[in-house]
């Protein structure tokens, strides 16, 4: 898979737990264009452990000079965000994947439903940079926890004008998304990114509705889960290893030397799916790629996220 | 490099031919002495010098012919060039992606310069030199993808992704092997494929697709397809089937060497960055028996990839002189082995 080496040129406390990092390229040349909603995978170097997190791009496609990132510092975390709020420096070097768009704008469109919920704002600050350009119509819905934690506020009200739309909790206001869901027009796509409650509940308003399936997009990177340590033997490469409980199955592969594919690490696109072979226990399925036939059959695992309860897992790599 | 430029033609009186170096870089596509579909992908990387993949478009001693062939079944039929008005930004990817790749591979024969969006293309051995503005279509003479695909081998054909699934919603194409642009243009995965035998079945095309919708911008893919062909034809389009059609029929075992072509495809996939598309192309390379069979190694294996091929795919590639062809062929094969 191909790389980009980037240096932290800025970095700016957004609120109390948000931080945006601007990269540009080592060797001072412009950074690949992307589309709106796209992401990249960044590699930290955590101890001598490599730990790989995708991030949304909010920067403007139109401008590759460089890249912008926003990381929530995630109190429950495995130590990624942390590391890009404590260790990462203006000048510090990274390796970032290309960018990948696993929640493009339907080109066919007539209309555009962007909702938000906290940190989940980012990769929709690209998207709306194309939908400006493309002149497509469009509302961008915004929901935050209280005044000091509502991201980007002031950028989103000078690039979205009247389409931007503000929600904060602590000031009593609610999205109720039935009410905004049942007076679009036919030909209306929905976007949702945000906690896992809030995109379920989006998802289940629209549905109940009646919204097409292929009208409801959804960007829901799951974080690996710990859990307890298990085995693996990679039948291809006729290799045993074994995953601690802190670390992915996809990690423990790439440290044991095999290169593994993958694109979102976050359960989302598919790429890293393997084939199991014989499992002695259960598979526990974190992923939202899967179907839950697919879950339930037992003959596929997502690596990045999901793990097993077992005393070895075998699959075909 | 310096490149000369055959004067040929692809049609009437057919005078194409290949020069030695042609027929050694020629994409041989058979592993094995028995053929069947699979999910040949594999990364579009460069590889060694003078082959046909060491460089990200090739572009070969049938350039120009090949432009001019394609200027000729465009002006007789401007549908050749289809794109759906959502794939705007695709074209100008596309656009970006091959003046990019060939100025910096041939620099002698293509230059690009660029401040900031104002841009001047000249593309010597066709005589070209255009200024234009990056991202305004009137600052170009025709629509992006029609511009730049006159002036690359082969067919190229982009697509959109959504609903997982991908739609070719923009094309040209003048050197296609028997299917039409006016009626695919728009189409899913499934729909265009849904004519291709065996294929669908062993389930070739779900797992191509999802491997496809995953294609990463700066990694791109190919792969090597086939068919074969009677004339060095390039536009063998179903639109003008009663022009070459019949000449199937014209094959007997006395001219088989000169009439009967191998006609492999080399397929190649980008992801596009601003439109999030794909491009896909296509770009034929014909070889006529006579010249194949300089090779005897490709002589022995392709009289034993016919003689094994399946009904089915011998009737879809339309191979009506196959068995003419394996009896020619038979007096390169001496049963030995073919590695």
């Amino acid at each position: 898979m191909s790389h980009l080496n980037v240096k932290v040129a800025a970095i700016e406390q957004v609120t109390e737990h948000v931080k945006h990092f601007t990269f540009i390229s080592e060797n001072g040349e412009k950074l690949p264009a992307f589309s709106g909603g796209s992401h990249v995978v960044l590699a930290l170097n955590i101890n001598g452990r490599i730990h790989r997190n995708p991030y949304s791009l909010m920067s403007s496609p139109l401008n590759t000079e460089h890249y912008g990132v926003s990381v929530r510092k995630q109190e429950m975390s495995r130590g990624g965000s942390v590391f890009m709020h404590e260790q990462i420096k203006v000048g510090s070097r990274i390796q970032i994947t290309y960018p990948v768009n696993l929640f493009s704008i339907s080109k066919l469109s007539h209309k555009n439903i962007l909702i938000a919920g906290g940190i989940g704002i980012t990769p929709f600050l690209s998207q709306i940079v194309d939908l400006n350009r493309m002149d497509t119509e469009y509302e961008l819905h915004y929901a935050y926890r209280s005044p000091e934690h509502g991201a980007f506020r002031q950028q989103i009200e000078d690039m979205c004008g009247e389409r931007s739309h503000f929600y904060v909790a602590s000031d009593g206001q609610i999205l109720d998304f039935y009410a905004l869901l049942s007076k679009q027009p036919l030909g209306t796509h929905v976007y949702v990114c945000g906690p896992e409650p809030m995109v379920n509940a989006m998802i289940a308003a629209a549905r109940d509705l009646g919204w097409p399936e292929k009208h409801i997009h959804n960007e829901q990177f799951t974080a690996p889960q710990a859990g307890e340590s298990f085995k693996v033997k990679l039948a291809l490469s006729n290799i045993e290893l074994e995953v601690p409980s802190e670390m992915s199955m996809l990690e423990a592969i790439e440290e044991a030397g095999v290169d593994a594919p993958y694109l979102c690490r976050g359960g989302a696109c598919g790429r890293c799916e393997l084939d199991v072979v014989s499992c002695d226990g259960s598979i526990v399925h974190h992923d939202n790629y899967l179907t839950n036939a697919e879950k339930t059959g037992g003959k596929k695992i997502m690596p990045c996220v999901s793990r097993a309860k077992c005393q070895q897992i075998v699959v075909n790599l | 490099m310096n490149q000369t430029f055959k004067k040929e033609t692809f049609r009437d009186d057919y005078t194409f031919s290949n020069s030695p170096e042609a027929v050694k870089r020629f994409p041989f596509p058979f592993h094995e002495d028995e053929y069947m579909y699979s999910v040949n992908i594999e990364p579009h990387v460069k590889t060694a010098v003078g082959s046909i993949t060491e460089f990200t478009f090739d572009i070969d001693e049938h350039y120009v012919a090949e432009c001019e062939d394609k200027a000729i079944t465009l002006a007789n039929d401007p549908q050749r060039y289809l794109c759906l008005p959502h794939m705007m930004d695709a074209q100008w990817d596309t656009l970006e992606l091959m003046m990019e790749s060939m100025s910096n591979d041939y620099p002698e024969q293509f230059n690009l310069t660029k401040e900031g969006d104002n841009w001047t293309w000249v593309n010597k051995p066709l005589g070209i030199t255009t200024k234009f503005v990056f991202g305004d279509e009137s600052s170009l003479p025709m629509e992006p993808l029609e511009y730049i695909g006159r002036q690359v081998q082969g067919d190229w054909v982009m697509l959109d992704q959504r609903d997982n699934n991908l739609f070719a919603d923009g094309a040209i194409v003048t050197s296609q092997a028997d299917w039409s642009l006016a009626i695919d243009v728009g189409m899913s995965w499934q729909e265009w494929h849904g004519p291709v035998p065996i294929a669908n079945e062993i389930g070739v095309f779900d797992r191509a697709l999802k491997y496809l919708l995953n294609l990463q911008l700066g990694s791109p893919v190919r792969r090597l397809n086939w068919t074969m062909t009677i004339n060095p034809r390039l536009d063998t389009s179903p639109e003008n089937y009663p022009i070459w059609g019949p000449d199937r029929l014209s094959v007997t075992p006395e001219n088989v060497g000169d009439k009967v072509h191998l006609r492999v495809e080399l397929q190649t996939l980008f992801r596009l960055p601003r439109s999030n598309g794909m491009l896909f192309g296509v770009r034929g390379y014909l070889i006529s028996m006579n010249e194949l069979v300089t090779n005897p190694l490709w002589a022995k294996r392709l009289h034993r990839v016919l003689k094994g091929l399946h009904p089915e795919l011998a009737e879809y590639k339309g191979l009506s002189y196959k068995d003419i062809t394996i009896d020619w062929l038979s007096k390169y094969d001496d049963g030995t082995s073919s590695e």
